[in-house]
């Protein structure tokens, strides 16, 4: 992403809305920047701020004047009076940046719509997670801190190496250079993204090793990770399997998603099953 | 997606945030299903949700490519549900958001009787979640826990900015621009529904809760921590 320094009148409204914090007013050109390393690609600033499109000179004349008088002008503040970003058009590697941190573009990296998969949302038509399974969505940088590529390197390395297997339909799947080891391709390595999910699914009796991994490995990634655990209900909708895994590592879900069972595969589907 | 799943707060701050979505299985049931989304918006509409959203476009309140500078003085902030529903013109998540259970429960009973044959997930407090299905007679099919946030947790921010902010799980909502709403309308500059208003026309896929982050600056302009 690019800021137009002859269209930005560093109102900074777009400082506050950039999730990482990478837009600053530049003191030598007196222009909000972006710091592309920080950048994540998430096209917040260009999507989510209205945009006046008016003439940036009067703009500029006007908050001289207002400047002279001690008068400030109270903007909304989610706009950008010039429309002065402009998205640049991005190469490998720094596409990984953009698939994994704007959700509505697909991945045009890897193939994959979104930051994950269906997870549990679709266990109801897939099947996915089975009675007696748990998945794991480990998230890194959410919510809003970032993360790089070696942290979730890291991990991934950490649960290949305990014989998981890796979800395949996952965009960080599929970068990885090899899956049996978990090692993600080299050349992205040094990318930033605003958020990034690895998928695996265990029997129910690992949940816990599962969890005790995370804890350990996560002690030395430098950024946060959000933790969710899909499981299986039984016939009369209940948890009696991980739940109390939970509890005894001392969780206490506040929140949770709940497929509550009306999807179907269609007839096509199911004949190709049967 | 695990856009919905790790709001920050206690289950009691889910009181008032309860979002419906509808989704098909790629490969699976996809086919033909554009109708029954469009189908589940249109539903929704009629239970007065605080939010309606598609993944792709947005939700009911959006930034504009446009604006009007007098908008600065008179800015609308009605909810636009037609929008939502016109727009909808690819395969993706739908989101309907609601502020209370009874409501929530009365939608979910309408769904299970359209018999869509969509994938529906009800995304709010376990319990909440429990009683809307007992409420609708559906035993759950699935659940997915949020076990909330570790690592560097030294790198987040106050309780009250988490809560606006992870309203929005794709991150679109900065934890600068949450801080800033609080100011705000600690400063009286704007009204809670105001602050919440601008954070909304940030979610890309329309699950923002306006009414619980509403609520949210609501307590923190009045100093009022909810959690820890």
């Amino acid at each position: 992403m690019r800021i137009n320094p002859d269209k930005c009148v560093a109102c900074g409204n777009c400082t506050y809305v950039c999730p990482v914090g990478a837009i600053y007013i530049d003191p030598g050109i007196r222009r909000a920047t972006v710091n592309l390393d920080a950048c994540v690609e998430c096209y917040t600033c260009y999507n989510g701020l209205s945009q006046e499109h008016l003439n940036p000179t009067f703009v500029r004349t006007v908050r001289k004047v207002f400047q002279a008088f001690r008068l400030r002008f109270d903007p909304e503040p989610d706009v950008c009076p010039t429309g002065a970003f402009e998205p640049e058009e991005l190469k490998w590697p720094r596409t990984v940046r953009r698939a994994f941190s704007d959700p509505r573009v697909p991945h045009e990296s890897t193939g994959v719509h979104g930051r994950g998969t269906e997870e549990v949302k679709t266990n109801d038509v897939s099947g996915r997670v089975g009675i007696g399974e748990t998945g794991f969505t480990i998230e890194f940088g959410r919510p809003g801190v970032g993360a790089s590529f070696k942290d979730i390197q890291t991990m991934c390395w950490a649960l290949a190496k305990v014989g998981v297997a890796f979800e395949k339909r996952n965009p960080v799947t599929s970068l990885m250079s090899d899956v049996a080891t978990g090692t993600i391709r080299e050349d992205i390595m040094n990318e930033r993204v605003l958020s990034a999910i690895v998928e695996i699914k265990v029997p129910a009796e690992r949940t816990e090793e599962i969890i005790r991994l995370v804890w350990d490995v996560e002690k030395g990634i430098d950024t946060v990770i959000a933790l969710g655990v899909g499981t299986r209900c039984d016939e009369n909708g209940e948890d009696h399997v991980v739940e109390p895994i939970l509890e005894r590592l001392g969780y206490h879900p506040q929140r949770a998603k709940t497929n509550i069972g009306l999807g179907r595969a269609a007839q096509a589907a199911l004949l190709e099953k049967t | 997606m695990t856009n919905t799943l790790h709001r920050f707060g206690p289950a009691e701050s889910f009181a008032d945030d309860y979002v419906v979505f509808a989704m098909c299985a790629r490969g699976k049931n996809d086919q033909g299903a554009l109708p029954k989304l469009k189908k589940f918006l249109e539903m929704a509409v009629p239970f007065k949700p605080v939010n309606l959203g598609d993944a792709s476009h947005g939700g009911a309140l959006r930034p504009s490519r446009q604006m009007n500078p007098l908008a600065h003085w008179n800015r609308d902030i009605t909810l636009d549900f037609q929008t939502v529903i016109n727009g909808l013109d690819t395969l993706t998540t739908v989101a309907a958001v609601f502020d209370s259970r009874p409501t929530a429960e009365e939608f979910v009973k309408a769904v299970k009787a359209a018999d869509l044959g969509l994938s529906i997930n009800i995304s709010t407090s376990v319990e909440g979640a429990e009683q809307c299905c007992f409420a609708a007679g559906i035993p759950r099919h699935s659940v997915g826990y949020s076990l909330g946030f570790e690592g560097k947790t030294e790198k987040l921010p106050s309780d009250d900015v988490l809560m606006l902010a992870t309203m929005c799980g794709h991150g679109m909502v900065s934890h600068s621009l949450a801080k800033k709403m609080i100011d705000w309308v600690k400063e009286g500059r704007r009204t809670p529904e105001q602050a919440a208003s601008y954070m909304t026309r940030f979610c890309s896929c329309g699950v923002f809760n306006p009414a619980r982050a509403a609520r949210v600056l609501r307590q923190a302009g009045q100093g009022k921590q909810e959690y820890r």
